[in-house]
């Protein structure tokens, strides 16, 4: 490409991504402003970008209708429990399925690979009965518990695993290592990129996570932030600067967490489509 | 020695793995075995388990009786005709486009990217204000170009156009980030040779960038299908599967049956029937992909 067309391309890259970008987070933008207006202004014609003035009450008012300090608590430790139990349990079973042989361990893993088809709401039913059986709805560890396994980060894992070298295995077991050594000590340290981005991900989809806190939680001190914005929203449907304050609250955290783990999100996404 | 590495070798698989099958077991083959035969009683959760009534393949008939099935699946299908083939063509230019090396082009990408990481009811509760007939900005900018615009969500055409708009406006980061990732496995070469004998951007486009593209094109084909066919937290939140089921789900009515209605049989039969629906789709697209998808590079 000559130099003129090639500034003209870039040009018009810039002029297209930037109308994308702008339409993209617009949204946010309005929302961010939305929570600081006052109930009138929030739907006052013609709209305003910024308040007036800066209301900062609504992130205090809105405690009168619904505990979201509350929430928001709920589903930050539902996010890490989770994220590290499903760290754990699909490290060491990938660890297993790369490089400890037994018999029957390959149709065990095609089982795990199996019920990565299964869509989630054929468990649905099942699960709810099974947990309302055990006591477990309306309890913390309903909220957790089946978020703890996912059968896609054990196949991750374990692809990446087995690209770790068994000469570096069989040095440790001379040292004299036993297999948990070897698992802390060598294989861990080695995966930590992937574990890195899998586990932002296990925490993104547990903060987002909607359905099943819907069905597994009747009380409001155990709701989680999308489910209490969604019955908060159920009953005060024209509050929308109420509304928008929870909102700015539910995105915040997530917000500052993909500033600063950027790459490890992106690796996340565009690991799901790894051939 | 031989004889107690391998019992330190069986016990480590056993200790390793147990956690992982235990959680298998209880959340997901248990649950995939018992909706199975839940789907063939009569249960509503309200009388005790053990005098539920095996009623043979009647929710499954019921399943296709019922028209309000026949709605949710209709619905789906115009969700995935409009949604599907834009966030395909509309993900791949703008992959294209972020991969192209110009100044600033990390901030375009963190940018596309921030809907994705929202969860959905947040975003849902955003769109239903800014869709709003009255008081929403939409309509104003619409108004602004003198376009009387219609009350999105309480319409039963316009319902719909909505919901995919904002699923796409979601989701469209998401595509483009796994094809971005697929056009950087392309090497430059190909593209510097073409260049030599003289090709134009829009051959290039044609016989190097989409063939290369293709698995990754499939894949997130797949990946859009299958999460079409699971429609729910959006239309829940935005229009609750109205107006007048407008935008009703299989999975929105699978929740009902299940946890409104206490239909626990009912909805375990639909559940199936999604999961069948979604085979079939995939192994169409499985044999579709054969045509198209180039695999050796």
């Amino acid at each position: 490409m000559t130099g003129r067309k090639k500034r003209v391309a870039n040009l018009a890259s810039h002029l297209f991504l930037a109308l994308l970008a702008v339409a993209l987070t617009f949204p946010f933008l309005w929302m961010l402003t939305g929570a600081f207006k006052d109930n009138l202004e929030v739907v006052a014609m013609p709209p305003r970008l910024l308040p007036s003035r800066w209301n900062f009450d609504n992130f205090a008012e809105i405690e009168a209708y619904f505990p979201l300090y509350r929430f928001f608590a709920n589903s930050a430790l539902v996010a890490v429990a989770t994220t590290l139990l499903q760290l754990a349990i699909c490290t060491m079973a990938a660890y297993v399925f790369a490089k400890i042989a037994f018999r029957g361990r390959q149709s065990l893993f095609v089982l795990f690979l199996t019920t990565m088809m299964i869509p989630a709401q054929v468990t649905l039913v099942p699960l709810f009965i099974l947990f309302s059986r055990t006591d477990l709805i309306d309890t913390y560890a309903g909220l957790i518990l089946p978020g703890i396994f996912s059968a896609y980060g054990t196949f991750l894992l374990r692809q990446n695993i087995m690209t770790i070298p068994n000469e570096l295995m069989e040095a440790a077991f001379i040292d004299g290592a036993s297999y948990y050594r070897v698992f802390f000590s060598v294989i861990v340290p080695l995966v930590k990129p992937t574990l890195s981005a899998l586990s932002i991900f296990a925490f993104m989809s547990s903060w987002n996570n909607f359905l099943w806190p819907l069905i597994a939680v009747n009380s409001k001190e155990l709701m989680t932030l999308p489910l209490g914005l969604s019955k908060l929203q159920g009953q005060w449907s024209t509050e929308w600067n109420l509304l928008m304050a929870g909102n700015v609250v539910s995105f915040v955290p997530i917000f500052i967490v993909f500033l600063f783990a950027q790459r490890y999100f992106i690796k996340g996404i565009t690991m799901t489509g790894i051939k | 020695m031989v004889g107690q590495r391998k019992w330190s070798r069986r016990t480590a698989a056993i200790v390793f793995l147990t956690p992982a099958l235990l959680c298998l077991l209880a959340f997901q083959l248990l649950p995939m075995v018992s909706s199975i035969i839940i789907s063939f009683t009569d249960w509503d959760l309200l009388t005790h388990w053990t005098k539920m009534n095996f009623i043979g393949w009647d929710n499954y008939s019921q399943v296709f009786r019922e028209e309000k099935s026949y709605t949710a699946i209709r619905n789906v299908f115009v969700f995935l005709l409009g949604y599907l083939p834009s966030i395909v063509v509309l993900g791949t230019l703008l992959a294209v486009l972020l991969n192209r090396p110009i100044r600033g082009v990390k901030l375009y990408r963190a940018a596309v990217f921030v809907p994705v990481i929202t969860s959905w009811v947040a975003v849902s509760i955003v769109w239903r204000w800014l869709l709003n007939g009255q008081s929403g900005l939409i309509n104003y900018l619409l108004s602004m170009v003198g376009i009387q615009g219609p009350i999105w969500l309480q319409d039963d055409l316009w319902a719909m156009v909505a919901i995919i708009l904002v699923t796409l406006w979601k989701d469209i980061g998401f595509v483009s980030i796994i094809l971005l990732a697929g056009l950087q496995d392309i090497s430059e070469d190909y593209y510097e040779a073409a260049e030599l004998d003289g090709a134009s951007a829009w051959s290039k486009l044609w016989r190097i960038t989409v063939p290369m593209l293709s698995p990754t094109l499939y894949f997130v084909v797949t990946i859009s299908l299958i999460n079409s066919f699971q429609l729910f937290d959006q239309v829940l939140i935005m229009t609750n599967g109205g107006p007048a089921g407008a935008t009703s789900t299989i999975v929105e009515q699978v929740y009902r049956n299940a946890f409104q209605f206490n239909k626990m049989g009912f909805a375990s039969a639909q559940s199936w029937v999604l999961m069948a629906i979604i085979l079939a789709s995939t192994m169409v697209l499985q044999q579709v992909q054969r045509r198209w998808v180039v695999y050796d590079r």
